[in-house]
């Protein structure tokens, strides 16, 4: 891209004047070829357009489903790798649920990003927006239920008491065996 | 539970690939360990200096040790501790090879060779009744050509060979009241006197025949004014005694079998009486010396029984034994203190007026008087005599004089340590560096160069031995301000002699010593004893500007009602700030859980009348204390009558003893053992120190137990009566042990478990909910150890997470020992290998780190084992999730280690406690084990897992560290330079 921009900036060579001066009658020096009918083309021009646009928006809904659906697969194959990396604190078990929490939620955090593409004011992106997300707090649900099968989350009693200080006591007594 | 499981498995998981046993490298060891060895108070020395080879002296000691020092330097060429059963009576040396030791009341005879300290023999002497024992190695008395020594003890005078111990013969004193005082070979003949008394006013004098014991003559003589004391041979047929009023020295001869008095009034030698005499025994030929209150008197005697006073002086005395000087004359040393010096005069002692030597040395005012002496002799180049002195101070240390100077000393009283306690050192200010600094750049670079080479591990077995040199002698661990880790503080200990030592925890060194005068024998206390050392003030917030303080106790004799006297000294400069003689006794004392404004901490000493006074006697002290005076009890153990009583404080003192802070107290509660079947024989406490971390403890299905903390818990084990005595005096049906806790505030009896067919001696250790005790199980024949957990059941309901992460609960608010508790305890017991001296727990500053028991084994070392071999949840088959939590499975006794020896090679002889300090790292202690030999060393029950250890590989880090800069700075240029290129295109 970039090389292009500098090409097109101060560098400039040769160009090409692509528009489209052809419906000017002044510019008309050059006679139409035969069988050419000008007129059919500019007759179909907005029809033909309306229905590029549908089959593009229509292609970009069903992409943008598409997208949203993506992290099913995923969802899948982190559930494949948690009941592989088993129950146990391990170096892979906590490897495998820790990115398995933090690909849903950098996926959460660039939903936008991900639907830009998609992006069209014919198309609803709401639905796969929404699906997209489901799947990844879904995600997340599953790797947070890893997490605490595994034991890493302080829903026990004994997770909040265990740093607790003995409670200090009212009454004092020393002594012993006379000295 | 979950985090915590996750923490402890993630440091198991750490340390489980590492080395799992806590042991040193080789090159480790001195590195933050120190060890010394000292003898005790020297009380009889025997000097071995031949023309040819080391001059050496035989010493015996009131710790029951024999050594044997090397006269150039003090060192100890070899030594044998022989230990508190095993009293040593005597000690001489014979045929120059070996050195005879009579010790156990006169009933074991050994002989040692004499260069390696080996035993060649040793004989078992019994006899009718128990009597004073006497060692007696003449000179040349031979039995067909064998040397005998001579050994009066129980009633019976024995002649033993030399050569391997046999009796040659024996022969029984057997009278009724017959106590024998002197058994004297007069030197060049065969004849034996045994001369003593018998029903307080009668002289009796045997002579025997020294070759067969054969009773040559048996003479008595009635003295009606009766005998005192001590008696002191002057000639070899003439010995010096007192009346029974002290008032009347007698001369009493039985030359030729004739036993004749002659009696001289003390008031006829001196003009001013000060009461009643006492006779110090001296070996020296007509010389005695008596003593009368402070005044010592040197008597001589003349050839005809009359005695005339030589000295009369006010300076306490030493006279030493008579040494054989040339063509039999005897040479002898008399030793006094003058201020700040010690005037040695060696005189002969035909020739009282003339000294052939005068010396005074200078010598420090914290050694005191001197209290022993001894003389030896040397030729000097100009064939003269030269005479060294072997002295002992007051503070038990022992020194060598000669020439007037002090060849070296030892500081012998360290053998004999009652208390410890510590103090930190003063924090490093700026401009105020005590360390010494490296001598110089070349030095310091030197130094650092070698260490790369070290880790580089290019180093050369010189450049290693010198890097080793290195790390030990390294300053920063004997600098003298405290350091970040915590580990360089002050052990203060008091000594049996009453001085005060403070040692460095880095090497050991002594930084300061004092003589506590309150605790020196004076005119109105006769028998100071020291008793315990306490924290007086510790300087921490607001007081920082102060210098910590230390409280020393003790009494005046060993009478309960003897009045007490306090001290106060400064750790820093070993200075008493001040001393108070109290008029009360002390029976208890009592730290408070109060600090005043200035951080003294209040201490209440309880008396023998039991009334409570608080110390300090400030203002503030009484309005803290009153303040509190509801809540304050105490609790005392007869363990004579088997009586345990609770005690509340009542108020100001009434009737005669009306002073400000003297508090009466009422008896609460008692609890009384059967006499007949239980016998107190050991009781424990919590240190009151010990820092817990947390109230729960979580097991392995996530269940939490509430540990029953309380500082007012007291163990307490009795034994049957007739199982108290020695182990294997009774049949297992006869014995059985029982241990208690109990609540010292109410005396409620919390747990009580009796192990029948069990036997003392009970070791105990106390800390956090549990305890560990250690007794012998008759019926295994083994011996036992048990832990006790307690746990409180009331508190167990606390399951609800929310009520928990809100804060709801009631956990950590106050609780009174008045509401009903509600304990359940776990208990398991386990077969022990040793016999243990005693028993410790590691402490840290926080208490997370887990805990080792340190067991000072019978072998004098000193046993580190993991608590978690005692833990009462201990099964056979442990399930997974206990596996996980680091229950071992049972095994029916507890594994020793060798590698958990804390004292690796060395041993503690006599050890007699440890102690345990936290330093400020977490996960580091220090050990401190004292008996005859100080040992010191860090310990990290966990490893230090909150600093890198000494073994950490900082040239692999900086190696690493330096190829990751090198190799951003590369690919950095590399790509900046390929963007160049790229812009060119």
């Amino acid at each position: 891209m970039e090389k292009g921009k500098g090409i097109m900036g101060s560098g400039r060579r040769w160009a090409v004047d692509f528009s489209d001066n052809s419906t000017a009658p002044s510019s008309r020096d050059i006679p139409d070829p035969p069988g050419f009918a000008r007129a059919s083309v500019d007759q179909d021009d907005s029809t033909v357009s309306r229905q590029k646009k549908d089959a593009e928006s229509n292609w970009k809904a069903q992409k943008a489903w598409e997208v949203a659906q993506a992290p099913f697969k995923n969802l899948l194959m982190m559930g494949f790798m948690m009941w592989m990396a088993g129950n146990t604190v391990h170096l892979f078990s906590i490897g495998i649920t820790f990115s398995a929490l933090w690909q849903p939620i950098s996926a959460l955090q660039g939903v936008g990003k991900v639907f830009e593409p998609y992006k069209d004011n014919k198309v609803d992106l709401l639905g796969p927006k929404l699906l997209f997300i489901a799947l990844n707090l879904g995600g997340l649900a599953l790797g947070v239920w890893k997490l605490n099968t595994l034991g890493l989350l302080p829903t026990h009693a004994s997770d909040w008491v265990s740093s607790l200080p003995p409670a200090q006591e009212v009454e004092y007594s020393g002594g012993g065996i006379p000295l | 539970m979950a985090i915590r499981s996750f923490l402890i498995l993630f440091i198991l998981f750490f340390f489980s690939s590492l080395n799992p046993i806590l042991s040193l490298y080789e090159d480790q060891v001195g590195l933050v360990d120190w060890h010394q060895q000292y003898l005790g108070k020297v009380k009889q020395a025997v000097f071995h200096t031949h023309k040819t080879g080391r001059k050496r002296v035989v010493v015996s000691t009131e710790e029951n040790v024999v050594a044997l020092l090397d006269l150039r330097q003090g060192e100890i060429f070899w030594r044998h501790v022989f230990g508190s059963n095993d009293v040593i009576d005597g000690i001489d040396i014979a045929l120059g090879k070996y050195v005879i030791t009579l010790s156990s009341g006169g009933s074991i005879l050994r002989a040692w060779n004499l260069p390696d300290g080996q035993m060649v023999w040793e004989s078992s002497l019994r006899g009718p009744k128990h009597s004073k024992s006497l060692l007696l190695v003449p000179t040349n008395l031979k039995i067909e050509k064998d040397n005998i020594v001579i050994i009066f003890s129980n009633g019976r005078l024995n002649a033993v060979s030399c050569i391997d111990g046999e009796v040659l013969w024996e022969k029984d004193f057997e009278g009724e009241s017959l106590e024998v005082q002197q058994v004297i070979q007069p030197p060049g003949s065969n004849l034996i006197y045994v001369v003593g008394f018998a029903s307080s006013s009668l002289f009796e004098m045997y002579q025997i025949n020294a070759l067969n014991g054969e009773l040559l003559k048996h003479e008595s003589a009635a003295f009606s004014g009766g005998f005192l004391g001590e008696v002191s041979p002057v000639f070899s047929e003439t010995v010096v005694a007192l009346d029974s009023t002290g008032l009347i020295l007698l001369t009493v001869s039985f030359q030729n079998g004739m036993i004749s008095f002659q009696q001289t009034p003390i008031s006829n030698l001196v003009k001013d009486s000060f009461g009643p005499a006492k006779i110090i025994p001296s070996s020296v030929t007509g010389i005695f010396a008596i003593k009368m209150n402070a005044v010592t008197i040197v008597i001589r005697v003349t050839d005809e029984n009359k005695l005339e006073v030589v000295e009369k002086t006010n300076h306490e005395t030493s006279i030493s034994d008579a040494l054989p000087v040339s063509e039999g004359q005897q040479a002898f040393a008399l030793v006094q203190r003058a201020g700040p010096e010690i005037h040695l005069r060696v005189k002969l002692a035909h020739n009282w007026d003339d000294n052939l030597l005068k010396e005074s040395v200078k010598m420090d005012q914290h050694r005191g008087l001197v209290h022993k002496i001894y003389i030896n002799n040397y030729i000097r180049t100009d064939k003269s005599y030269g005479f060294r002195a072997l002295i002992v101070m007051e503070d038990h240390s022992l020194l060598l004089l000669q020439q007037g100077e002090i060849v070296w000393s030892r500081e012998d009283g360290l053998a004999s340590i009652i208390d410890v306690t510590t103090s930190e050192l003063p924090v490093e200010r700026d401009g105020v560096s005590v360390a010494k600094v490296e001598h110089n750049l070349f030095e310091w670079l030197k130094g650092h160069m070698l260490k790369l080479k070290g880790t580089l591990m290019l180093a050369s077995p010189q450049d290693i031995a010198a890097i080793q040199s290195m790390r030990l002698k390294n300053s920063e661990k004997s600098k003298m301000t405290r350091d970040h880790n915590g580990f360089r503080k002050l052990l203060i200990v008091l000594t049996r002699a009453g001085k005060l030592f403070a040692l460095h925890t880095g090497d050991g060194h002594i930084v300061w010593s004092y003589l506590l005068q309150s605790l020196q024998k004076s005119k109105v206390c006769q028998h100071p004893i020291g008793l315990n050392l306490y924290k007086w003030q510790v300087p921490h917030h607001h007081a920082m500007d102060e210098n910590p303080s230390v409280l020393v106790i003790g009494k005046c004799g060993p009478s309960s009602d003897a009045p007490g006297a306090l001290s106060f000294v400064d750790t820093y400069t070993g200075k008493e700030l001040s001393s108070l003689s109290l008029v009360h006794s002390v029976a208890q004392v009592i730290p408070l859980p109060y600090t005043d404004s200035t951080e003294q901490r209040l201490h209440l000493l309880i008396d023998a009348d039991k009334h409570a006074h608080l110390y300090p006697k400030t203002p503030e002290a009484i309005s803290i204390f009153e303040r509190e005076l509801s809540n304050i009890y105490w609790y005392s153990v007869e363990d004579d009558n088997g009586i345990i009583k609770g005690h509340a404080l009542r108020g100001k003192c009434t009737g005669e003893v009306a002073d400000e802070v003297c508090f009466d107290t009422r008896e609460l509660w008692s609890i009384v053992f059967p006499s007949e079947s239980e016998k107190i024989i050991a009781t424990v406490t919590r240190k009151l120190n010990e820092v817990v971390h947390t109230q729960a403890k979580v097991i392995a299905d996530q269940e939490v137990m509430y540990k029953y903390i309380s500082r007012n818990l007291l163990f307490v084990a009795t034994v049957a009566l007739k199982g108290s005595g020695e182990i294997g005096s009774v049949t297992p049906e006869e014995s059985w042990l029982v241990a208690y806790l109990i609540d010292t505030v109410t005396g409620r009896i919390l747990h009580r478990v009796t192990h029948h067919g069990s036997q003392g001696p009970v070791h105990a250790v106390f800390s956090e909910n549990w305890v560990v005790y250690h007794y012998f199980n008759l019926k295994a024949h083994r011996y036992e150890m048990s832990v006790i957990e307690i746990y409180d059941q009331s508190r167990a309901d606390n399951k609800d997470v929310w009520k928990l992460v809100l804060g709801k609960h009631n956990l950590t608010s106050p609780i009174s020992l008045y509401s009903r508790p509600d304990v359940i305890t776990k208990s398991q017991s386990y077969f022990f290998t040793h016999s243990v001296k005693t028993i410790a727990v590691t402490s840290t500053t926080k208490g997370i780190t887990s805990k080792q028991l340190l067991i000072g084994t019978i072998g004098d070392q000193v046993l580190a084992l993991d608590k978690r071999f005692l833990d009462p949840r201990r099964t056979v088959n442990p399930t997974q999730a206990e596996k996980e939590e680091g229950i071992i499975p049972l095994t029916d006794s507890l594994p020793i280690i060798p590698q958990s020896y804390v004292t690796h090679a060395l041993r503690v002889e006599g050890l007699r406690g440890i102690i345990t300090v936290p330093a400020k790292l977490e996960s580091t202690t220090l050990v401190f084990a004292h008996g005859v030999d100080l040992f010191f060393t860090q310990l990290a029950p966990s490893r230090t897992y909150d600093s890198l250890t000494d073994d950490f590989n900082y040239a692999l880090l900086l190696i690493t560290i330096v190829a990751l800069v090198a190799a951003i700075s590369l690919t950095w240029t590399l790509s900046e330079r390929k963007e160049l290129q790229e812009n060119w295109r």
